[in-house]
């Protein structure tokens, strides 16, 4: 492999891990708080990308309004679905949650398949972002320089809400304890809500940049990228947001160097992150960054 | 006490945390056929004295001895066929089934043909099946509580709850019974009762007792010998006269609402 | 007695579904009788779930994978040589596969016994975890057995998938092993055993201390369930005569999950009736997406309609009765005379 193919690989996979990562992030902190795989994540993902191809397509809209305007969007619906299928929950079973957030994750996709119908639709990349650099004799994307670019942006706008922010501070109390944090007064739920919305921000973000990176979006496209976001959490141990860095980023990178050095095994992309799921189940189930939890007896 | 035969030993056992060590060094012999206390204040280890002796917990050093054998990290339900049972400190039914079934599926340890004859409808299962039903319903029989054999079993009152807890723990044909604070939640005198009860079924079913106790009655009436814990060590052992009076037990109590009652 | 007039009535119900079948082959048109033959295979489907999950605990989502298995083996084994020679375009059928063939009986046997070895090495690892996590890493090994039969082209024909396999599936066999199923997994679920997996489901650590090997049950749970997919798995694939990996997405297991949380977790009686209702449900939504003449006037279907319909009934059966049809309890006679209020299910 020529040194210039494997810097475009080394690109392309930091652009991947960014935006499996930025997914994870809201994966995590929902694990985190309720103990809740929220299946529906994906889907906020896929919402963030077409509210962005409508903004532009219908309402012509500038650019960057059309993208604020869909991070807003699909936050608000992340808050929603907590609020109509997940807070109703709170003291059921958590498998109860669980079902329901299967059942709304396919309630979004196919409402998108009756709204936006299933065809798959082209996006229009700017041309700023499908400029080609040449860095020391090497063709770079520009995009694979400014999709990193903003995720390490907004990774650090997210970590100094949670760490330097009241509201992050009632976010961690929760995490660890939601009952003592409700009796010091917190108002539980409007954090929860909060953290839905931040972490529906990201995936929003993160879908509207994966529109542009494959550009093509559909109804579906949310499902995979979802599901190797929560392993990405997973793998980094979920419940901590440094670790969906490290297991986004680690993911990303797996997927695009397997297949770069070992190309007879591409037809079995999907397959690795399930398979690097359940081997770190079985070898360190509390993921590369998490913390012990004991059984009571 | 060493005249009789040890059923249960435990050499020198320690449990670790992390850096907390929960119990330090615990050693007791259980002659046969005597009922014996564990004591202490919350947070003392007894419980995790429990789960050691039950294989809940793996013992960071030491050993536990049964019958002889050294049970050092079977798994619980090992431990349970070596006829080891036991109780738990918040009651722990199975909330859906019946007061029956409950008592139905603690006799599968000691059932001998395998799961697969049921769906295949061989008649030796349904003959060992009408066989751990009247077994259960005797059991039940002995705690009193056959006249609710189909309720499910959270629609109990709380002192019948404890008492089908125990016939569950019997119906696995122990040697050694474990219970974890039977009187918890009891007044009084459904703790007379419940004394009354640890000796006619220790006599009945000829077991050994260890019960972990906070009500002093009760340990102090049906207790031949009692170990006292505290953070986790062992700071005095006897017959419930030397406890009473001993110093360093007061000590470790004082304060606590147990005192009174001792 | 009352014990001799249910059998009666057991009995009188038994005859009236077997002649009802048997009048249904010949009256039927053929999209009706396609749905009974569904509503056949999603009872098998559900109650096997209903096995793992509603009576064991365990929370799998790896239907749609040991259904793979089921199809594909018995596909490949009822499958005429020629017609795999024909469909095998890409590359031809690796030997033995090539030459492969049994009665159908056979390799609705086979598919059902090599799910369950899949089901059992799977349990292996899963089963080491709990709730949720059990659920996403038995997801992932469907997805992962998806993705292998879309690559192993010798073997499976690829994203292609198999096509032309002998419509062996009638009324007949679909009942037969629904009645099979039912029968086994009641049987079991009735006996001592079942009360052991209930307990586990109950609460596992008091299950351990009663000296209940919990994994071991696990185990056997798990490998029936997987046994019991496997053969619908294998009906289904012979009865719409074509799969292809594409079919046993998630999706799959999301319509078992239903009926079975429709039907009541840990009730059998419940599950039946919920497959008998969804199923017919989900078909007739399929007007829905088709378009609609009136007159000279043509509404357009709406493609997607009937999986929303069908998630929003998900979430109003979750979010508003969570306990399904039945909930834990089994419908009986005496229940329907209403002459007690009791559960059936503690004989």
């Amino acid at each position: 492999m020529s040194l210039e193919m494997f810097v475009q690989h080394l690109c392309n996979a930091t652009t991947l891990g960014s935006l499996y990562a930025l997914t994870a992030i809201g994966y995590t902190m929902v694990y985190g708080i309720l103990r809740l795989i929220n299946f529906a994540h994906g889907d906020i993902f896929m919402l963030g990308a077409y509210f962005v191809f409508f903004g532009g397509a219908l309402f012509a809209l500038p650019w960057g309004v059309a993208v604020i305007g869909a991070i807003i969007l699909s936050t608000a619906c992340g808050i929603m679905v907590d609020r109509v299928a997940y807070r109703p929950l709170r003291d059921a079973p958590r498998i109860s949650a669980l079902i329901s957030s299967i059942g709304v994750s396919f309630l979004i996709e196919n409402l998108a398949i009756v709204i936006f119908t299933a065809i798959p639709r082209p996006v229009h990349q700017p041309e700023w972002l499908s400029q080609v650099f040449l860095v020391g004799g090497v063709r770079i994307l520009s995009l694979t320089l400014v999709v990193p670019a903003i995720s390490f942006l907004l990774v650090a706008g997210l970590l100094w809400i949670v760490y330097k922010t009241k509201p992050g501070l009632a976010m961690r109390a929760i995490s660890k304890d939601i009952e003592t944090t409700r009796l010091m007064g917190v108002s539980v739920d409007k954090i929860i809500a909060l953290t839905f919305g931040l972490g529906s921000a990201l995936a929003a973000a993160s879908g509207i940049m994966w529109a542009l990176r494959y550009p093509q979006i559909n109804p579906l496209m949310g499902i995979f990228p979802g599901f190797k976001a929560f392993i990405a959490a997973v793998l980094g141990g979920i419940g901590s947001i440094q670790g969906a860095l490290i297991g986004g980023l680690l993911l990303g990178f797996i997927e695009i160097l397997v297949v770069a050095f070992l190309p007879a095994l591409s037809g079995y992309k999907d397959a690795f992150a399930f398979v690097l799921l359940i081997v770190i189940l079985l070898i360190k189930p509390t993921g590369l960054m998490g913390e012990k939890l004991e059984e009571k007896v | 006490m060493t005249e009789r035969v040890s059923v249960l030993e435990t050499k020198n056992l320690v449990m670790r945390f992390g850096g907390l060590t929960a119990v330090n060094d615990f050693s007791i012999s259980v002659p046969e056929g005597s009922i014996v206390g564990l004591i202490g204040p919350n947070g003392a280890g007894k419980t995790t004295a429990f789960n050691m002796i039950t294989g809940f917990y793996r013992p960071t050093e030491g050993q536990v001895i049964f019958q002889g054998q050294d049970i050092t990290g079977l798994p619980p339900h090992e431990v349970c066929r070596a006829g080891i049972a036991r109780t738990f400190q918040n009651i722990r039914l199975f909330g859906n089934e019946s007061v029956l079934q409950n008592v139905m599926i603690a006799c599968q340890v000691r059932q001998k043909l395998p799961w697969w004859h049921a769906p295949l409808f061989l008649p030796g299962y349904f003959r060992e099946e009408k066989e751990i039903r009247e077994k259960s319903l005797a059991l039940l029989d002995a705690v009193n509580l056959r006249s609710h054999a189909d309720e499910r079993a959270p629609s109990l009152p709380y002192g019948a709850q404890r008492r089908l807890e125990i016939a569950r723990a019997l119906a696995t044909e122990p040697k050694f019974l474990l219970l974890d604070e039977p009187a918890a939640g009891m007044n009084p005198q459904e703790s007379i009762e419940l004394m009354d009860f640890i000796r006619s079924i220790r006599q009945r079913f000829n077991l050994t007792i260890l019960l972990i106790e906070h009500d002093m009655k009760v340990v102090m009436g049906v207790c031949q010998y009692i170990w006292v814990l505290d953070y986790g060590v062992r700071i005095a052992e006897g017959t419930p006269e030397d406890i009473r009076s001993n110093p360093k037990v007061i000590e470790a109590y004082l304060g606590e609402e147990a005192l009174e009652h001792a | 007695m009352n014990r001799t007039r249910d059998t009666i009535l057991s009995l009188l119900l038994l005859g009236a579904l077997g002649a009802f079948l048997w009048w249904a082959d010949g009256h039927l048109d053929k999209y009706q009788i396609q749905v009974l033959n569904v509503v056949a295979i999603n009872i098998i489907l559900a109650v096997s779930l209903n096995l793992i999950y509603g009576f064991t605990g365990l929370f799998s989502l790896g239907h749609a994978g040991f259904m793979l298995v089921g199809a594909y083996v018995c596909a490949i084994l009822i499958l005429p040589a020629s017609q795999k020679a024909a469909t095998f375009i890409l590359q031809p059928m690796m030997w033995p596969f090539s030459v492969m063939n049994a009665p159908f009986i056979v390799a609705v046997l086979a598919g059902g016994v090599v799910a369950a070895v899949f089901g059992f090495l799977i349990a292996f690892p899963v089963l080491r975890l709990g709730g949720d996590y059990l659920g996403i890493a038995s997801l992932g090994f469907a997805e992962i057995l998806r993705v292998v039969a879309n690559n192993i082209v010798p073997i499976t024909n690829g994203a292609l998938g198999l096509k032309g396999i002998p419509k062996e599936a009638n009324l007949w066999w679909n009942y037969g092993w629904c009645a099979v199923t039912l029968v086994v997994i009641a049987r079991l679920i009735n006996s001592n055993a079942g009360n052991v997996l209930k307990a586990i489901r109950d609460d596992e650590v008091a299950a351990k201390a009663m000296g209940i090997d919990v994994f071991r049950w696990k185990l056997i749970s798990f490998t029936l369930g997987a046994f019991f997919a496997g053969v619908g798995g294998a009906l289904l694939g012979s009865l719409l005569t074509t799969i292809s990996p594409k079919m046993f997405t998630f999706l799959l297991t999301f319509n078992v999950l239903m009926i079975v949380v429709a039907g009541g977790l840990g009730s059998i009686t419940g599950t039946v009736i919920s497959g008998v209702f969804i199923t017919i449900l989900m078909e007739w939504l399929r007007f829905v997406e088709a378009p609609m003449h009136i007159g000279t006037m043509t509404i357009p279907g709406i493609p997607g309609m009937r999986m929303v319909v069908f998630s929003l009934a998900l979430l109003c059966i979750i979010l508003f009765r969570r306990e399904g049809i039945m909930g834990m309890r089994e419908w009986s006679w005496s229940g329907l005379f209403g002459l007690f209020g009791k559960r059936g299910e503690a004989r």
